[in-house]
């Protein structure tokens, strides 16, 4: 170390500013947090194909197997919820291949890594559409990563099946979305908190494009109504010290905090809740982006007796889920769970099968076409492809945490709920097509 | 009243978890300009030390409460910690001292390296680590004053590793060793001070501090392979407004920036909060370049 001089301090800091702001700017910039950006994207081997790949790329009609891609993170901050997705997906293909594969071919799997990074997961599409000239991507988890990825299928016209519960108001046809919209997660969640007599709201969200719009929907719904939300609150993505927030909502009083936080700051804001002494009697929070796979990482003990939202719990009782937990558990580890998007992804990859084999073909028309009205009975109960949205219908569940971080289905929507991602259905919602166009 | 009363806490118990981030980063920062993107990932190190205590101690007792196990991982992540940051600084950072600005990219690509190491260990999702019964109350002034004891532990632990700090600089001979080589590196040398030695000692008690800073934060925030981004901005915030070489510029940096963040958060909302304050600290700076208070160079 030579620089004992004073005057290169000043230097010094500005290069450290820097490297501290290369480090932040992500950060504050990607959805669901980030880390320093474009990390070496790996390429993990294919589990069906191994190590031979044929010479010349053959074309779907002529070659034995399809080709199909997987793209999420499997390294960066988000590959703490995309890696499970991943192995779903893998769960689905190996099962399809085991019992004939599709329309008698194998399905052979190319795996990226979109390295939560939003421009690595474009880049990796188009290779993936491109290079390896796959029929279809299962992946995805941001709304970030899927927006950028957006422009990339549709000017290649690939196929995306993205598998997670998200803000709603978009409909590509290129893409397959078979987590919920907020017709199905956020608009009866408040539906039912309104039935069970709460009016005093405390919207709790990180700060990126979901739980904004999220907010925004739940704020026109409520004002139809006659509510106005007691406060309304943003935090940066990985922001970890709650206590100021917690402060506000005590004094705010409300009878219920509707939770869109995302990734570790609910392991924050929970563990700190419970330290302030509120327990989930005195006040009840809500969730949509905590699923079973969060609430290990929070424990069990600091979310307890907790509503969370959605339309998959790992108890959800019916034979098709007796089956998937218990392969998904056989072939991972005992000690691993399921939750929502990790099932969307699962059913996401047999909707896909379903759709080609009545087309008969891999072709993006045919498929799209035959995929309309397409059901399958997934774990969490029957789910169909809209005619025209793409979405699909599922049903919507309300539950609370066990001490055991499974969850208790406390409600039920009784059927599967139709896709609406524009909430044309809904009067209150009038303008937000417009809104988002 | 009370409000106030419990965010005047607040205030004080985020100052108190910023300066046991920064703590570490004013030594291998502060002392020896090395500017080091690997600091998070040595709480990181803390954190998951703690995390692996506890799993044995499950394994071993089956009590993943037992009190006494966090008490002891708190030394065992110092000592963890502060090794992984000795082997950082002899395969590496040495090479780096006349090129302040590769360990920057360097320390970076150590800290990814890290954090995928974590991740192929422990696996992508967080984990938990179980806070010992006698963490889990909160302090009952009154009604609406209510004093999380983890928050006041945290307030004990900096407090103790201050002292601790202060008593190695000021009272141990290898912490005078390590000033004399901080303020003169040639004329500490030329009077027969091993520069090398006090460089991997300075840069490992750097670094088992945030080892430490690590245990503690499990107790209130989220235990990842990528926990250490959260806080290393932070961390050079308050060094860096401290003044490079000041501990004690630190523990006033670290006192004014939380005290200031919670207040002006109180007022309009977290994301401005700490926008107002990272201005202010920059506004500042442009006045006094050199931090709150300035290094005597001789």
């Amino acid at each position: 170390m030579s620089l004992t001089g004073l005057a290169k301090l000043p230097v010094l800091m500005r290069f450290a500013l820097i490297g501290a702001a290369a480090v932040i700017m992500p950060l504050m910039l990607a959805a669901c947090g980030s880390e320093p950006p474009p990390a070496p994207a790996a390429t993990a081997a294919p589990a069906a194909s191994a190590a031979s790949q044929p010479a010349s790329p053959p074309t779907a009609a002529e070659s034995d197997t399809i080709k199909v891609g997987i793209l999420h993170s499997l390294s960066g901050t988000m590959s703490i919820s995309e890696t499970a997705v991943h192995d779903a997906e893998l769960l689905a293909i190996e099962e399809i291949n085991a019992s004939g594969g599709v329309m008698g071919k194998q399905i052979e799997v190319v795996i990226e890594d979109g390295a939560s990074d939003w421009p690595t997961f474009a880049e990796k599409a188009r290779k993936l559409l491109q290079e390896d000239e796959v029929s279809v991507v299962f992946g995805g988890w941001t709304s970030a990563s899927r927006k950028a990825m957006l422009p990339v299928f549709e000017a290649n016209n690939g196929l995306l099946f993205y598998p997670v519960q998200y803000e709603g108001l978009e409909t590509s046809p290129n893409i397959f979305y078979t987590g919920a919209t907020t017709n199905q997660q956020i608009v009866p969640a408040i539906e039912y908190l309104l039935q069970e007599g709460k009016t005093k709201f405390y919207l709790l969200g990180s700060d990126y494009v979901f739980p904004r719009t999220s907010n925004l929907i739940i704020n026109k719904q409520l004002a139809a109504v006659g509510i106005e939300a007691v406060g309304e609150e943003y935090t940066p993505l990985g922001h970890t010290e709650y206590s100021t927030v917690i402060t506000k909502i005590k004094a705010a009083d409300p009878d219920v905090v509707f939770n869109t936080l995302n990734g570790d700051s609910n392991v924050a804001f929970f563990k700190q809740l419970k330290d302030a002494g509120i327990t989930a009697e005195e006040l009840p929070t809500i969730s949509v982006s905590v699923a079973e796979e969060e609430i290990t990482g929070i424990g069990a003990e600091n979310i307890a007796g907790h509503l969370v939202a959605w339309n998959y719990f790992q108890t959800t009782d019916t034979p098709e889920n007796v089956k998937f937990v218990s392969a998904f558990k056989s072939k991972y580890g005992e000690n691993r769970v399921t939750d929502d998007p990790i099932e969307a992804g699962y059913f996401g990859v047999y909707l896909w099968k379903a759709a080609v084999e009545k087309a008969g073909s891999t072709d993006v028309a045919a498929v799209k076409e035959a995929a309309k009205g397409i059901q399958f009975a997934a774990p969490g109960g029957m789910v169909t492809i809209h005619n025209e949205n793409q979405h699909v219908s599922k049903t919507v569940r309300i539950g609370t945490v066990r001490d055991d971080g499974q969850i208790d289905e406390i409600w039920n929507s009784g059927s599967p709920v139709v896709p609406d991602p524009y909430l044309d259905s809904y009067e209150w919602a009038a303008g937000l097509r417009e809104l988002a166009q | 009243m009370e409000v106030w009363a419990l965010q005047l806490f607040n205030g004080l118990s985020l100052s108190s978890i910023l300066l046991l981030i920064a703590l570490g980063l004013a030594l291998s920062f502060g002392l020896m300009n090395v500017i080091n993107l690997a600091h998070g990932e040595f709480i990181m190190i803390g954190a998951y030390t703690t995390y692996a205590l506890q799993q044995a101690a499950l394994s071993f007792t089956g009590d993943p409460q037992s009190g006494v196990t966090f008490l002891i991982a708190i030394p065992v992540s110092f000592v963890v910690a502060g090794a992984a940051g000795y082997v950082v600084e002899n395969a590496l950072i040495r090479f780096l001292y006349r090129r302040p600005l590769d360990t920057l990219l360097a320390t970076w690509g150590v800290g990814l390296f890290l954090q995928q190491l974590a991740r192929s260990i422990f696996g992508a999702p967080n984990v938990q680590v179980v806070a010992p019964p006698w963490l889990g109350s909160a302090l009952t002034v009154t009604s609406d004053l209510v004093l999380p004891i983890k928050r006041v532990f945290i307030l004990a632990l900096v407090t103790a590793c201050i002292g601790g700090l202060y008593w190695y600089m000021y009272r141990s001979s290898e912490g005078r060793r390590m000033r004399g080589v901080m303020q003169n590196r040639e004329m500490a040398a030329s009077l027969g001070v091993s520069t090398r030695r006090v460089d991997s000692f300075t840069f490992a008690l750097g670094s088992g501090l945030a080892g430490i800073a690590g245990c503690a934060l499990t107790l209130i925030g989220p235990i990842g392979p990528s926990l250490g981004t959260f806080y290393v901005v932070d961390a050079f915030i308050v060094v860096i407004l401290g003044g490079l070489g000041q501990v004690p510029g630190t523990i006033l940096a670290a006192l004014i920036i939380g005290m200031l963040n919670t207040m002006l958060e109180f007022g309009t909302t977290a994301v401005v909060g700490k926008v107002l304050v990272f201005a202010m600290v920059i506004l500042f700076l442009q006045w006094r370049p050199a931090g709150l208070m300035r290094a005597k160079g001789r």
